[in-house]
C-alpha cells in the first residue's frame, strides 16, 4: 500500500517549510465505509463512500498552519503546501529524509467487511429485529444499525518519520422500545471493535436480546432513591464515568491550558493503592485501538494511575514537546479534514481481585448502575452529572428492583478517591467521543467498580 | 470535466449499471479559518474539497454512495456502488425522485469581492475583532476571535434530464470575551456574517462580545416567580430553530414531533409570523434548488397564529399526499438529502428593544440559554433550560442575573407571545435563523 510516494512527501514538506516553521507533517488517508439500518421492520439507508485526502500542517512556535485537500494528486499536495507556507513568516528550514512507510499492524481482521455482500448485512439486521421482537409482545419498536469503516493512513513529518496503518472497524447496534399500557422504555446494546465481519457475524442475536431485556426490565422499574449512597458501577460501558470525569482531565491540552483539575497533580496520590488505570491503544481488536496514532506515533499502553498515584498525562506530539516528554501516542483526529488533538484510545481501570457479587454483597442499601445515558462534565472543575439508563437497587447485599430516572452527581477527583473495590471482569465497550468538533471511536471500559459514596439524584419522594 | 458534466456522467453511469432512476450531487469548494489569540495567529487553515454523491433507485429501493475520485473510473465506481447498495434496501412505496424540478432565479449568492482579500488582510480583520473586544474596560480576556469563509459550487443532475448548478460565498467572524474574575467570570459572544469579508464589521463584533460579557458581571440568582420574559435575538433564534426542526414532516411522520396533529390549529399568538425562506438574498442557506432539485421558495409556517404546513421533501410529501416544499437539505456530497429547514425567518414587529422592555414592565431579559436541545421533551414540548440575562424593572433593564431556569412548554410559549421586536438579525448558530427579540407574556422563572 502506498498513498503518497515518500519522494513526493519529501518535496511537499520542503515546500511547506519554505517560509519557515519548526515542524511540518503530511497526513494522507484513504477511507471507505458502508452503513445500513433497519427501522420499523424495513431495511433502509444503505450507503457507502470512498474518500482520499491529505492534511498538511506547519507549526511555528504556538501557531499551527494547516490545510487539507480531497485526493492525493501531486499538484494539489504541492499547492496546499505552498498555500500553508504563505501564512508562515520565517526562514526556510529543511525536512529530514524520508523512507517508505510500513503498516504497523497488530490487529487481526479475518474477514474484510467490504468483501461481504450488502444483502448479508441486511440479513444480519433482520435477524436482530426478529430476535428482539421475539423477546416479548411488549417490544414495540426495534431499530438496528450496522456500520463498517476502513482507513489506510500514512504520516510523514519533517523529523523523518514515515509511518502507516491499516484500520478496519465494524459496529452493530440495537435499540428497542418496549411499551406496557402508557409506559414507554428504551434499551440498547452495541458490539464493535477494530476487527472484521467475524466480530458481528457470530451470535448477533445476543446484542438484540440484551437490548430487549434492558427495555423490558425498565417497564418494571421503580422510582430511584435519593441521597448519598454506595454505588457499584457495571463493567464495560460503565467505564464512561472514568472516561468523562477523569480521562478528559488527563489530556495534555486541557492540562496545559490549566483547564483541568489534574493540572499540577502529577505524582500525587489520588486514589487507594489498589487503583491502577490505563489508556491502551494497543489492546488487540478493541474499539479504540490502532497500530499508530494519527501523528505516526506507535500506540502503547500508558499507565495514568499507578497504585493510586497520578503518573502520566496523555500527549500528542505538540503538547509533549512543550512538556519535554515523548508523545504517548494519543494524537488522534477524525479524518484528514482535522488537526490532531490529545484524545483517549481505550481507557479503563485495571482488573482487581474482587467479584461483582462480593462488591455488592457488602452493601446494605445502594445503587447498582449498569449503564449510563447522557452525561455532562465541567472540565475545569470535574463536576459531573450522569443519567443512569440501567440501574438497580441494592438491598441487604442483593440486587433487587430496577430503578428509573436515577442521576449520579459528583466530582471526578472525589469519586476517584472514593473507589473502594475493583472486580476482575474487565470489559471494553464502544464509545464515540466528541471533542474540538471531532468525533473518534474510543473504547470505554472497566471491571465492576465500587464507589464508597456518591450523590444519587432520584425521582422517589 | 466541470461539475455539471461530472453530475451528468454519474447519473448516466448509474443508469448504465441498471438503476431505474438516479441523481448526482457534485460539489467543490475552498474554505479558510483563522483563529487568533492574544494578538497572534493561533491557527490558520486553508482547505479544499470536491466530491460527488449518487442516489440510485432500483424498483422502489434506494442506495447512496459518494466518492472523492472524480476521474472517469472514479465516477463510474461511485455510481455502481449506489446502484449495488440499493439492492440491500427494502422497497419504499414513497421513495423516488421528486415530480418537480427547477431553479428559482436568485442573485447575489456569490460575491466577486471575495477574491480581493488576501490572507494577510483577513488575519488583520480577525485581529481587529480581538482588539475591539479587548479595548472595552473590564474585559479580562478574549478567549478566541475567529474568522471563517467558504466559496463553493454545486451541480445537481438526474435521470429525468434535470441539470443545474450555482455558486455561493459566505464569510463569518465571531469572538468570545471574558469579563469579571473567579466565580464571577462571564463570557459573551459577538458574531457577524455576510457574503464577503467586507460585509463584516470587526468593531461591532468585538464590541458585542465584550458588552454581552460585561452586562453579566455581578450577576445574582433571582427569586423564583412567574413574569414577562424578553428573549433577545440570539435566544429567540435558538427557540425558533428548535421549533423549526419539529416542523419537519420527517419528525412528524416518525412520531417525534409535538406538532404532529396540529396542522391548521392556532398554536401561536397572531403577533408571531414565521416562514421558511430559501430565497432570502442574505440567508446563509439560500439556494435556487433544494438537495433533490426542486425549486426553492418561501413557505409560510405560522401566520395569524395558525400552523399552516409542515416542511416536506419529495418522499415525505408523497407519504402525506402533499407537494414538496423543497426542503430536502444536504450537509454535503457525503450524505443523501433529508428533510431540513433552510432559513427560518421571523417577521419583524413594530417596537424596538426599549419598547419591549416598557411593555414587559417588571420581568426578565434573557440573553443566554444553555442545554436547549437536551432540555426540551420533543413529544410534550415541555422544557426547563438554564438561562442568564438581566432583570427588567419599571420598563428598564436592571441588574444582571444567572443560575436560573426558565420553564414552559413550546405551544404555551408561542401562545403567550405578546410582542415581536423590529430589530431582526441573522443568527447562524446551529442552523440559519433570522429573528428579532420577542416578548413572552409569562414564563416560570426559577432561581432561589
Amino acid at each position: 500500500m502506498t498513498l503518497v510516494d515518500p519522494e513526493l512527501s519529501g518535496r511537499v514538506l520542503e515546500r511547506a517549510l519554505s517560509r519557515g516553521g519548526d515542524f511540518a507533517e503530511l497526513y494522507a488517508e484513504a477511507r471507505r465505509g458502508f452503513s445500513i439500518s433497519l427501522d420499523d421492520g424495513r431495511v433502509e439507508r444503505p450507503q457507502g463512500g470512498r474518500e482520499r485526502g491529505a492534511c498538511l500542517r506547519v507549526v511555528l512556535g504556538d501557531s499551527s498552519y494547516y490545510g487539507h485537500v480531497d485526493g492525493h494528486a501531486e499538484e494539489d499536495l504541492l499547492r496546499v503546501a505552498g498555500s500553508v507556507a504563505q501564512a508562515v513568516r520565517g526562514e526556510a528550514t529543511a525536512p529530514a529524509r524520508l523512507g517508505a512507510a510500513r503498516a504497523a499492524g497488530g490487529h487481526e481482521v479475518r474477514i474484510s467487511p467490504d468483501q461481504v455482500e450488502a444483502s448479508r448485512k441486511a440479513d444480519l439486521l433482520r435477524a436482530c429485529d426478529e430476535h428482539a421482537r421475539a423477546a416479548s409482545a411488549e417490544v414495540a419498536q426495534v431499530r438496528v444499525s450496522y456500520a463498517e469503516s476502513q482507513r489506510e493512513v500514512e504520516v510523514f513529518n519533517s523529523e523523518g518519520r514515515a509511518a502507516a496503518d491499516d484500520r478496519t472497524r465494524v459496529r452493530l447496534g440495537v435499540q428497542v422500545v418496549a411499551r406496557r399500557d402508557g409506559r414507554v422504555e428504551t434499551g440498547s446494546d452495541t458490539r464493535g471493535g477494530h476487527a472484521g465481519w467475524e466480530l458481528v457475524e457470530k451470535d448477533p442475536e445476543e446484542v438484540a436480546e440484551k437490548a430487549a431485556r434492558r427495555a423490558l426490565t425498565l417497564l418494571d422499574a421503580v422510582d430511584a432513591p435519593t441521597g448519598r449512597l454506595p454505588v457499584v458501577v457495571g463493567n464495560g460501558f460503565g467505564g464512561v464515568l472514568l472516561h468523562e470525569a477523569v480521562g478528559h482531565g488527563l489530556e495534555a491540552d486541557a492540562v496545559q491550558k490549566r483547564a483541568s483539575v489534574y493540572a499540577g497533580r502529577l505524582g500525587d496520590r489520588l486514589a487507594e493503592s489498589f487503583v491502577t488505570a490505563y489508556d491502551d491503544g494497543r489492546r488487540p481488536g478493541d474499539w479504540g485501538s490502532d497500530g499508530i496514532d494519527d501523528e505516526g506515533t506507535p500506540t502503547r499502553r500508558t499507565t495514568v494511575i499507578e497504585n493510586g498515584r497520578l503518573v502520566s498525562y496523555l500527549y500528542d506530539v505538540l503538547r509533549a514537546r512543550k512538556d519535554g516528554v515523548e508523545s504517548t501516542g494519543n494524537g488522534r483526529r477524525e479524518s484528514f479534514r482535522h488537526l490532531p488533538v490529545p484524545r483517549m484510545t481505550n481507557t479503563f481501570f485495571a482488573p482487581g481481585d474482587a467479584t461483582p457479587e462480593g462488591l455488592i454483597g457488602e452493601i446494605e442499601r445502594g445503587l447498582y448502575a449498569v449503564s449510563f445515558g447522557g452525561g455532562q462534565v465541567e472540565p475545569a472543575t470535574g463536576d459531573f452529572v450522569f443519567g443512569v439508563s440501567e440501574g438497580y437497587l441494592i438491598e441487604g447485599g442483593k440486587v433487587t428492583a430496577p430503578v428509573r430516572g436515577a442521576t449520579l452527581v459528583g466530582n471526578g477527583i472525589e469519586a476517584l478517591a472514593a473507589v473502594d473495590g475493583i472486580a476482575a471482569d474487565l470489559e471494553i465497550a464502544t464509545g464515540y467521543c466528541g471533542k474540538a468538533g471531532q468525533t473518534v471511536p474510543a473504547g470505554v471500559g472497566q471491571p465492576h467498580v465500587r464507589i464508597r459514596e456518591l450523590t444519587v439524584g432520584g425521582t422517589a419522594a | 470535466m466541470n461539475l455539471d458534466e461530472i453530475a451528468r456522467r454519474a447519473v448516466e453511469a448509474a443508469v448504465d449499471a441498471g438503476a431505474t432512476d438516479a441523481e448526482a450531487w457534485a460539489e467543490e469548494g475552498v474554505s479558510r479559518r483563522i483563529r487568533v489569540y492574544d494578538g497572534e495567529v493561533e491557527s490558520l487553515s486553508d482547505a479544499g474539497g470536491r466530491g460527488v454523491g449518487v442516489r440510485g433507485f432500483v424498483d422502489g429501493r434506494s442506495g447512496y454512495a459518494y466518492g472523492t475520485d472524480l476521474s472517469e473510473d472514479g465516477i463510474v465506481e461511485t455510481a455502481r456502488a449506489a446502484r449495488t447498495a440499493a439492492e440491500a434496501a427494502d422497497a419504499d412505496e414513497y421513495g423516488g425522485l421528486p415530480e418537480e424540478f427547477g431553479s428559482t432565479p436568485l442573485d447575489g449568492l456569490a460575491s466577486s469581492a471575495m477574491g480581493d482579500w488576501s490572507t494577510e488582510s483577513k488575519v488583520e480583520l480577525t485581529l481587529e475583532v480581538e482588539r475591539a473586544a479587548r479595548r472595552r474596560p473590564g474585559v479580562s480576556q478574549v478567549e478566541n476571535a475567529v474568522y471563517s469563509d467558504a466559496e463553493g459550487s454545486v451541480a445537481l443532475a438526474n435521470s429525468r434530464g434535470f441539470v443545474a448548478g450555482y455558486g455561493a460565498t459566505q464569510a463569518w467572524a465571531y469572538a468570545s470575551a471574558f469579563a469579571g474574575e473567579g466565580a464571577d467570570l462571564m463570557t459573551g459572544m459577538g458574531i457577524g456574517l455576510g457574503r464577503d469579508p467586507g460585509a463584516l464589521d470587526p468593531e461591532a463584533i468585538g464590541a458585542e462580545a465584550a458588552e454581552r460579557a460585561l452586562a453579566l458581571v455581578g450577576a445574582r440568582q433571582p427569586e423564583s416567580r412567574r413574569c414577562p420574559v424578553v428573549l433577545d435575538a440570539f435566544v429567540a433564534a435558538s427557540f425558533i430553530g428548535f421549533i423549526g426542526s419539529m416542523l419537519s414532516a420527517e419528525s412528524v411522520q416518525r412520531g417525534r414531533s409535538l406538532f404532529a396533529d396540529r396542522e391548521g390549529d392556532e398554536i401561536a399568538d397572531p403577533a408571531l409570523a414565521l416562514a421558511d425562506d430559501a430565497t432570502d438574498p442574505e440567508g446563509p442557506a439560500t439556494a435556487p434548488f433544494d438537495g433533490e432539485g426542486s425549486p426553492t421558495r418561501r413557505t409560510p409556517l405560522i401566520e395569524g397564529g395558525r400552523l399552516l404546513t409542515f416542511l416536506f421533501d419529495a418522499r415525505t410529501a408523497r407519504r402525506a399526499g402533499r407537494a414538496t416544499t423543497a426542503n430536502a437539505s444536504r450537509g454535503s456530497y457525503r450524505s443523501p438529502p433529508s428533510v431540513g429547514t433552510s432559513n427560518l425567518v421571523v417577521e419583524p414587529g413594530e417596537g424596538d428593544l426599549e419598547q419591549l422592555f416598557r411593555a414587559a414592565g417588571d420581568g426578565l431579559y434573557v440573553t443566554e440559554v444553555a442545554g436547549l436541545h437536551s432540555g426540551v421533551n420533543p413529544v410534550s414540548g415541555t422544557f426547563s433550560v438554564g438561562a442568564s440575562g438581566r432583570l427588567v424593572e419599571n420598563g428598564e433593564p436592571a441588574g444582571p442575573v444567572r443560575e436560573l431556569t426558565i420553564a414552559s412548554d413550546l405551544v404555551s410559549m408561542l401562545q403567550a407571545v405578546r410582542a415581536v421586536g423590529s430589530e431582526a438579525r441573522w443568527v447562524p448558530l446551529g442552523g440559519s435563523v433570522k429573528a428579532p427579540p420577542i416578548l413572552i407574556g409569562e414564563m416560570a422563572v426559577s432561581g432561589s
